[in-house]
C-alpha cells in the first residue's frame, strides 16, 4: 500500500455475512429434503431441483436485465426461497405449477418491492399460497408414498391427471389435519376418526407423514432447528412463542372437549407448524426486530393459525397466519426498545 | 458465572500480543508537537512564545476555564513554533513545538524510581495536584480529571471504580502498566478515593483475559478494607464507563444522565498512576503508556512515551517504517487507539497525544471494508447494541437527515462502541452514519 | 326474488344517502377557512418543493408569501424573477428586480491540482468523512469528492466529473435552490448571479491556509498574493484571511484579474477565449 488506508471506526469486523446466513439456512434445511427424498423419491427431488433452478434464475433475470443491476443471486437468498417453496409444495406437484410459485415468490413478492430485504411478505409464502388459491387440486394431492424411491413416482403427468380431478383416490391420501377437519365436520369424533386412521406419533416425528416435502418429518425440522440455533443464525424466540402458544391454545380445545377436538401433541407435530415456525416464520426481512415485537409475532401467528385449523376452511393455516403477521412487521417494528430507565435511587 | 453488563455487546478476538513486552522508555524525540487540544473541552492557551526556552515538566499551555487542561512540556529545549499544525487526523490544532535540547527538569520533580506509598495530602491538596498537572481520562475520551472529581449538587459519590478492563483487542498497554506498576495505581487510586470521600469505597475491575493482573492487584488489595477487585467476564465494551457500571454494581445510567447519577466515579487504571505520579511525585502528565501491535506480530511493543513525540518517529523506532520513512508494504492503516473505536491515522508526522493509548497496524485484508449489500434487517445490530438502541433504523434516518426523529430515538446515547458495524452482516456503515447524524445534532445543539 | 333486489337497492340507497350526509356534516364541521390566494399562488410557483426559499416546500411559501404584506424578501430561487413578478401579479404587489443565480464551486482541486494523500474506505459521503478528519488531500478546505451535493440536487444540475473527481454545475438545470451548498460541510459551493449573458468570474477556491502552506499541496490554490487585488481597476476584489474573493455586484467583468492570478485560480465562465490565453485553462 503506498497510500494510507483511512476509514472511521470501527477497524475490525466480524466474518459474519448475508451468504454465509443463507448458507447456514440452505444447511438446516437439508435434513427435511433428506428426508423428503427419502419417502417420495425423486419426485421430490424434481419439486425441488425445478423450485431453486427456478428462483434463482427468475431473479437473475429480472435484476439484469430489469433492474439492470449486477446480478444478486450469489447472496444465495434466492437458493432459500426455492427450498423453502419446494418444502412446502406436495411431492405430485408438476414443473409448471412449481415455476408459477417460483413466479410469485421472486417476481411479484420479492423483486417487485426491491428485492432482498425489502419484501413485506415471505417470498416463499406468497408463491405456495398464490399456487394453493390457483391450484387447490394440485396443492391438496398428497400422494401416498410409503416405499423407497420409488420409480414410478417418476412421472410427470400424474400432477395434469390431478387437475382433471380423476384418479385422485388411488394415489393419493388426505392429511391428518385434512382427514380431522372433514371428519369432525361429518359429525364424527377424535375417537372414531383415530381407529379408522392411524395417526402414530412417531410417525409423524421420523417420517412418512402425508403432505408437501418438508411436512415428512418434524424431526428433521428440529434438527435444521437446532442447527440454527447453534449457529446463532435466528434466535428461539419466534418459534418457541409460535409453539407454545399452539400448544396452549389447543391445549384449552382439548380439555374442555377431548373428543371434538385433536390434542395439543397432534396440532404440534401435524401439517407444517414446526417447518414454519422454524423457517418461514423466522425470516429476517418479514418478521419484527425487537423482542417483545418477536413474541407478539409469535403468538400472533400461533393464535391465527389455530383459529384457521378449527375454525376455518381450510385445514392448514400456517402459511395464512405467518403473511397475516407479516403485514403486522412494520408496525410492530415501531416498538421502541425500552432505553436505561433510572433504577437507582440515591441516599 | 463471573460478572458483566447486561445489554449487547460482542466478542471480537482477543488479540493481545504485546502483551508479554515489558514497558520500553522510548528516546526523547529530537521535536515533539505538543497539541494545545488533548482533552475534552475549550484547547488550552499558550503561555510561552517562540524562542523560549523551557525544562521537562514545565507549564506551556493553562486551561481555558474549568473544563481544560494545563500542559507541561514533556521535553526540554527551545520552542521553535507555537501555530496551527496538522494533526493525526490532518486537522489543523494550535501546535507548540519543541526543539530538544539536553534532558533537564523542573525543580522540585521525584524522578527516583522509589514507590511512595504514604499519602500526607489533604483532598484539597489532591484535587489541586490534580488539576494543576493536567491530567485527563487516560482511558481514551480525555475528559479532564478534576471535573470528573468534582462533586456535583445531590449527587454522592459512593463508589470508585478503576478501570482496568481493557476490553478492545490489541491494547496491552493498561494490563502491562497494572502488572509493572500495581502498588502506584492502586496508590494512585487510593489518592483520588481520599479526594472523594472517606465514605466511597473502590472497586477495580479487570476482565478474565488478564489472569496476573487479577493475581496481583488481589494481592495488593488483599488487606485493604475499601479495595476490592472484581473479575469481569470479557466482552465488549466492558471498559465503557456505562458498561462498567452496569457491570460492577449492576446500576445503569439513565438516558442523558451522567454516570455519577449512579454514584459511580470511573477512573481508568492509567489515570490512577498519572494521578499517583502527580501527587506523591510532584510529576505532571508528560508522558504515558502505549501499545504499538500487529496481527502478523512482526511490531509488537509497549512504550512509555513523551507526550508530542512524532507518530513516525514511534513506528520507525517499533520496526513499522520503511527506510524512507514510508510505512512497511505489508500495512494498509495505522490507527491511534483501540481497533474499535480508535482513529484512523492520516498524517503520519502528527505527534501522539496524552490519551493515545496504541498505535496498531493493520493489513488491507484485515481492514479493508467490504462492499456494503442490502439490511435484510437480521436485527443483529440491535442486539449487539449495549446502549440498546435500534442502529439498522438509526442509520436510515441518518442518510435521510431526519434530525427530530434520530433525537426521538435517542441518537445521543450513542457511545460510538462500533459494535453495530462489527457486526453488520450486510457490512453496512452504520456507525459511520450515527455518528455523522450524533454530531451534527450536538453541534445544533450548541448553537441553539 | 324481485323482492330481494328491491330490498337490496332500497336499503343501499338509504345507506349511500345516510353517508352522504354524514359526509357533508362533517366536511362543513371541518371547514378549514383558507385564503383562496394561497392556491392561485401555488398555482404560479414551480411546485419542486425543494426548501431553496427557506420554507418547507411550495405551499409553505405561498402561505407565508399571502400572509405577510411586505413580501420584498421572499424570493423563490428556482422560478426567479419571472415566477415572482406572476406571483406579485395575482396579490397586486410589486416584485423587487432579481438577477437569476446559478452555483458555483469554489474549488478546483481535482486529482491532479491537489494529490491525493490518503484512501478513504469509509461510509461514501462528505460529511462523515468532513466529521472524522482533513480529508484525502492535504487541503482541509477544498472539495471531498463523495458527491453530497449531487446527492442533495433534486435537479439533476450536479454530476461528478470522474476525470477530476469534482463535482460539475450543469448551468441550465441548476435553478440556485441552495440544496448543495446546505450539503456541502466544507461550504465551497456559493449561489452567485449569472452574471450578463452568463458571463462569470469568480476565485475557484475556498482555501483560507497561508499562502507557502497552500503551494505545498495544491497546484491551483490561491496563496492570498494580492496580485489580482491590485489588477483591479474597480476593488471588487477583498482578501481576507489569505483568501481572495470577487465580489460579484462589483465586478464587471475587465478580466483584468484573472491572467495575473499566479496559481490561476480565477475562473472566467462562458467567456470567448482571449488571444493570449494565459490565466484560464
Amino acid at each position: 500500500m503506498d497510500k494510507l488506508l483511512v476509514s472511521p471506526a470501527p477497524h475490525l469486523h466480524s466474518k459474519e455475512n448475508t451468504r454465509r446466513i443463507m448458507r447456514d439456512v440452505i444447511i438446516a434445511l437439508m435434513p427435511s429434503v433428506l428426508v423428503s427424498v427419502y419417502f417420495a423419491g425423486l419426485s421430490a427431488l424434481l419439486v425441488i431441483v425445478v423450485s431453486v433452478a427456478g428462483c434463482v434464475l427468475l431473479e437473475h433475470l429480472i435484476v439484469r436485465y430489469l433492474m439492470k443491476k449486477k446480478t444478486t443471486v450469489h447472496d444465495l437468498s434466492a437458493v432459500v426461497t426455492g427450498l423453502i417453496l419446494a418444502v412446502n409444495l406436495p411431492v405430485s406437484s408438476p414443473w409448471w405449477m412449481v415455476l408459477i410459485g417460483c413466479v410469485a415468490a421472486i417476481g411479484i413478492a420479492k423483486m417487485t418491492f426491491g428485492g432482498l430485504g425489502h419484501n413485506l411478505f415471505n417470498p416463499a409464502l406468497v408463491g405456495r399460497v398464490f399456487l394453493l388459491i390457483s391450484f387447490p387440486v394440485q396443492m391438496t394431492n398428497w400422494s401416498l408414498n410409503n416405499s423407497i424411491f420409488r420409480p414410478d413416482t417418476w412421472e410427470l403427468p400424474k400432477g395434469l391427471l390431478g387437475a382433471q380431478g380423476q384418479l385422485l383416490d388411488a394415489t393419493s391420501g388426505a392429511t391428518p389435519l385434512g382427514i380431522i377437519k372433514e371428519g369432525l365436520a361429518n359429525g364424527l369424533t377424535m375417537e372414531t376418526l383415530s381407529q379408522q386412521h392411524d395417526f402414530s406419533y412417531w410417525q409423524m416425528l421420523f417420517g412418512h407423514i402425508d403432505g408437501s416435502l418438508g411436512e415428512a418429518s418434524a424431526l428433521a425440522v428440529l434438527l435444521g432447528f437446532a442447527y440454527l440455533l447453534l449457529r446463532k443464525v435466528i434466535k428461539p424466540l419466534i418459534p418457541v412463542a409460535i409453539l407454545v402458544t399452539v400448544a396452549v391454545f389447543s391445549g384449552i380445545l382439548w380439555l374442555l372437549d377431548p373428543t371434538m377436538n385433536a390434542d395439543p401433541l397432534f396440532h404440534l407435530l401435524t401439517g407444517g407448524l414446526l417447518l414454519g415456525a422454524v423457517f418461514m416464520a423466522t425470516d429476517y426481512t418479514t418478521s419484527p426486530m425487537s423482542p417483545l415485537g418477536m413474541l407478539i409475532y409469535g403468538m400472533g401467528i400461533g393464535v391465527m393459525t389455530m383459529i384457521i385449523r378449527v375454525w376455518g376452511s381450510y385445514p392448514e393455516g400456517v402459511s395464512f397466519a405467518i403473511l397475516f403477521m407479516n403485514a403486522l412487521t412494520p408496525l410492530l417494528n415501531k416498538i421502541k426498545p425500552i432505553p436505561y430507565r433510572k433504577e437507582v435511587s440515591l441516599g | 458465572m463471573s460478572k458483566t453488563f447486561s445489554i449487547g455487546g460482542i466478542h471480537p478476538d482477543d488479540r493481545k500480543f504485546s502483551r508479554d513486552y515489558p514497558i520500553e522508555n522510548f528516546p526523547i524525540p529530537k521535536r515533539v508537537f505538543i497539541s494545545m487540544n488533548q482533552h475534552l473541552g475549550m484547547p488550552a492557551v499558550p503561555v510561552v512564545k517562540k524562542g523560549d526556552t523551557v525544562k521537562v515538566g514545565q507549564l506551556i499551555a493553562e486551561p481555558a476555564g474549568f473544563v481544560s487542561a494545563p500542559i507541561h512540556a514533556s521535553v526540554s529545549g527551545t520552542v521553535s513554533d507555537v501555530a496551527p499544525y496538522p494533526d493525526f487526523l490532518g486537522k489543523k490544532v494550535l501546535t507548540i513545538v519543541i526543539d530538544t535540547a539536553g534532558d533537564q527538569w523542573e525543580e522540585g520533580i521525584d524522578r527516583s524510581p522509589e514507590i511512595r506509598h504514604e499519602i500526607t495530602a489533604t483532598p484539597e491538596e489532591i484535587f489541586k495536584k490534580i488539576s494543576g498537572s493536567g491530567i485527563v481520562g487516560l482511558g481514551g475520551a480525555s475528559f479532564p480529571t478534576h471535573v470528573k472529581l468534582t462533586p456535583l449538587e445531590g449527587m454522592k459519590p459512593e463508589y470508585l471504580i478503576l478501570n482496568g478492563a481493557e476490553c478492545e483487542p490489541y491494547l496491552t498497554a493498561d494490563y502491562r502498566l497494572m502488572i509493572e506498576h500495581g502498588q502506584e495505581i492502586l496508590t494512585g487510586g487510593e489518592l483520588m478515593r481520599r479526594a472523594l470521600g472517606a465514605n466511597v469505597s473502590g472497586i477495580i475491575g479487570i476482565e478474565e483475559n488478564k489472569p496476573r493482573a487479577i493475581a496481583l492487584m488481589r494481592e495488593l488489595t488483599s488487606k485493604s478494607l475499601q479495595w476490592k477487585v472484581v473479575p469481569l467476564r470479557k466482552r465488549y465494551p466492558q471498559g465503557g464507563e456505562k458498561q462498567l457500571i452496569d457491570a460492577l454494581l449492576g446500576r445503569r445510567v439513565a438516558s442523558f444522565a451522567l454516570p455519577i447519577s449512579t454514584g459511580a466515579i470511573v477512573q481508568n487504571v492509567g489515570t490512577a498512576f498519572a494521578v499517583y505520579e502527580a501527587v506523591q511525585k510532584n510529576k505532571p502528565l508528560i508522558s504515558k503508556v502505549l501499545t504499538v501491535s500487529s496481527s502478523d506480530l512482526s511490531v509488537q511493543k509497549n512504550y512509555r512515551f513523551r507526550v508530542g513525540t512524532p507518530i513516525s518517529d514511534i513506528l520507525s523506532l517499533a520496526g513499522a517504517l520503511e527506510k524512507d520513512g514510508n510505512l512497511s508494504p505489508q500495512f494498509a492503516k495505522v490507527v491511534n487507539g483501540g481497533p474499535m473505536m480508535g482513529k484512523p491515522v492520516s498524517n503520519l508526522e502528527a505527534p501522539v497525544m496524552k490519551s493515545t493509548s496504541g498505535l496498531l497496524l493493520f493489513t488491507e485484508k484485515e481492514t479493508k471494508r467490504k462492499e456494503p449489500g442490502e439490511c435484510i434487517r437480521c436485527a443483529k445490530c440491535f442486539e449487539a447494541c449495549p446502549m440498546r438502541l435500534q442502529p439498522y433504523l438509526l442509520y436510515q434516518l441518518a442518510l435521510a437527515g431526519r434530525t427530530q426523529e434520530l433525537e426521538e430515538h435517542r441518537v445521543f446515547d450513542c457511545i460510538e462502541c462500533g459494535c453495530c458495524l462489527y457486526t453488520c452482516p450486510a457490512h453496512l456503515p452504520l456507525l459511520d452514519q450515527i455518528r455523522m447524524a450524533r454530531n451534527a445534532s450536538l453541534k445544533n445543539k450548541r448553537k441553539k | 326474488m324481485t323482492s330481494t333486489l328491491l330490498y337490496t337497492i332500497v336499503s343501499l340507497s338509504i345507506l349511500g344517502g345516510l353517508l352522504a350526509v354524514i359526509l357533508y356534516l362533517v366536511a362543513q364541521k371541518f371547514k378549514v377557512q383558507e385564503d383562496s390566494r394561497i392556491d392561485q399562488v401555488l398555482e404560479a410557483l414551480p411546485g419542486a418543493n425543494c426548501g431553496g426559499c427557506g420554507f418547507a416546500g411550495c405551499r409553505a411559501f405561498a402561505e407565508h408569501y399571502v400572509n405577510n404584506p411586505d413580501s420584498s424578501d421572499f424570493i423563490c430561487p428556482v422560478g426567479g424573477y419571472e415566477t415572482m413578478k406572476n406571483i406579485a401579479h395575482i396579490l397586486g404587489r410589486e416584485a423587487k428586480e432579481q438577477a437569476p443565480k446559478v452555483a458555483v464551486l469554489r474549488c478546483n482541486g481535482s486529482c491532479e491540482n491537489l494529490p491525493r494523500l490518503n484512501t478513504y474506505n469509509g461510509s461514501l459521503s462528505c460529511a462523515v468523512a468532513a466529521d472524522l478528519y482533513g480529508g484525502q488531500t492535504g487541503c482541509s478546505y477544498g472539495c471531498l469528492g463523495m458527491g453530497d451535493c449531487v446527492k442533495a440536487c433534486q435537479f439533476d444540475a450536479l454530476v461528478m466529473d470522474p476525470h477530476t473527481c469534482l463535482p460539475v454545475v450543469l448551468e441550465d438545470k441548476c435553478t440556485s435552490c441552495g440544496a448543495c451548498v446546505k450539503a456541502c460541510p466544507r461550504n465551497i459551493l456559493e449561489i452567485r448571479p449569472k452574471g450578463p449573458k452568463n458571463r462569470r468570474i469568480f476565485v475557484a477556491c475556498s482555501n483560507k491556509d497561508k499562502g507557502a502552506f497552500v503551494r505545498k499541496i495544491c497546484s491551483v490554490g490561491c496563496i492570498g498574493c494580492q496580485l489580482c487585488l491590485k489588477a483591479c481597476p474597480f476593488e471588487a476584489i477583498t482578501i481576507a484571511d489569505n483568501l481572495a474573493t470577487i465580489d460579484p455586484g462589483k465586478c464587471r467583468l475587465c478580466r483584468k484579474c484573472a491572467p495575473v492570478c499566479p496559481v490561476g485560480c480565477i475562473t472566467e465562465i462562458n467567456f470567448p477565449p482571449k488571444k493570449q490565453e494565459t490565466g484560464n485553462e
